[in-house]
């Protein structure tokens, strides 16, 4: 009976082991629709998760880039603007600590859409990635037509507007946005919650590690 | 006898000294936990839990020179905003600071826990003080 005992017990352990090894995965937000499709004489279905459509807007440097670019990225967006006086400054002090991890690291990029288009030409946009410390090409802030832009923000899963009565004169929500290879959202964090931002710095290693193919 | 009469005098001193330290030392911890209240609200977002700015953009509050230059000034920055370059600790700042919208008394009491945070030690300054300065912004 003992020795059933200590046996049972080793059992459990080596469960709670194989338990933990599980490799974590990320889920993917957003729509799915169900498509079935005939391969090879046979009813296959398949499910086809919400993407981030194809954009094409102008970067702090001046230069035309879009989703073409961020093809082989895992990267990170947000919306927001340079004259913000609400949200913005927590958001882009948290947004410095996730460039911080990965600015050295080729696949993984920062995409910072504003949503004062008007405002925020390429000179301001430049000017304020320079005051923050911004170098290279791991964190791009992105300047496109306004309603294309606030088109796009749907498909982060993310509401942004024109508001009078908002400070600064804009709605947005501070979320931060994890994007992976194939422009699936994979996850949503609160831009101005530091605990959540240390979520996604670790999301994106897990995410990383993903196998490619799915 | 007499040793009993000194000893009851030098102890009604010291209470003397005592109560009217605690009295400041009151008024200070009002105005200083009332304002850490004010400056999480207000303040923190772009100024940061430690004062510590963010990069070139918003100037940091960790500075007790560059504070105790501008102490007079501090109310009428905050009831009217800021723009245009400042200096802080040997940076240059342009960026804008929005007017905070708080009473007088939001205001001493932020100015006296910035003032006392961060490494800085500057006192109380009461809703007087702020009167006295607001009344003397352009």
């Amino acid at each position: 009976m003992r020795k059933l005992t200590g046996g049972l017990i080793l059992l459990l352990l080596l469960g709670a082991c194989k338990f933990n090894g599980d490799k974590k995965t990320l889920p993917i937000y957003g729509n799915r629709t169900p498509v079935t499709k005939t391969v090879n004489g046979q009813q296959v279905t398949d499910t086809v998760y919400q993407s981030i459509p194809a954009f094409k807007f102008v970067n702090q440097y001046g230069d035309s880039v879009g989703s073409k670019n961020l093809q082989h990225d895992i990267y990170v967006a947000d919306f927001f603007f340079t004259s913000c006086p609400s949200i913005c400054p927590i958001m882009q002090r948290n947004m410095l600590a996730v460039y911080n991890a990965y600015k050295d690291t080729a696949d993984i990029k920062i995409i910072s859409y504003t949503i004062d288009p008007k405002h925020d030409t390429v000179p301001v946009l430049k000017k304020y990635a320079d005051k923050l410390g911004i170098s290279g090409n791991s964190w791009w802030f992105l300047l496109g037509d306004k309603d294309t832009v606030y088109q796009l923000a749907n498909s982060y899963l993310v509401n942004v507007g024109e508001d009078k009565t908002a400070p600064g004169g804009y709605m947005h929500q501070g979320y931060f946005i994890l994007i992976d290879k194939q422009q699936h959202v994979r996850g949503s964090y609160d831009g101005t919650d530091p605990k959540q931002v240390d979520q996604l710095i670790a999301d994106i290693k897990t995410l990383k590690a993903e196998p490619v193919s799915k | 006898m007499k040793t009993g009469i000194i000893a009851c005098i030098c102890f009604l001193l010291l209470a003397l000294i005592y109560s009217c330290q605690s009295d400041t030392s009151i008024e200070f911890k009002q105005y200083y936990s009332a304002g850490s209240l004010v400056y999480q609200s207000h303040c923190q977002n772009c100024h940061g839990a430690k004062g510590e700015g963010l990069a070139a953009l918003i100037p940091p509050l960790t500075d007790t020179s560059s504070l105790k230059k501008h102490q007079t000034k501090l109310p009428c920055i905050m009831q009217n905003g800021l723009k245009g370059k400042t200096t802080i600790a040997g940076k240059d700042f342009d960026g804008a600071m929005p007017a905070a919208g708080l009473t007088p008394i939001e205001i001493a009491q932020v100015v006296t826990y910035v003032g006392n945070s961060f490494g800085n030690k500057l006192g109380v300054v009461t809703g007087d003080d702020v009167g006295v300065a607001l009344r003397k912004c352009n």
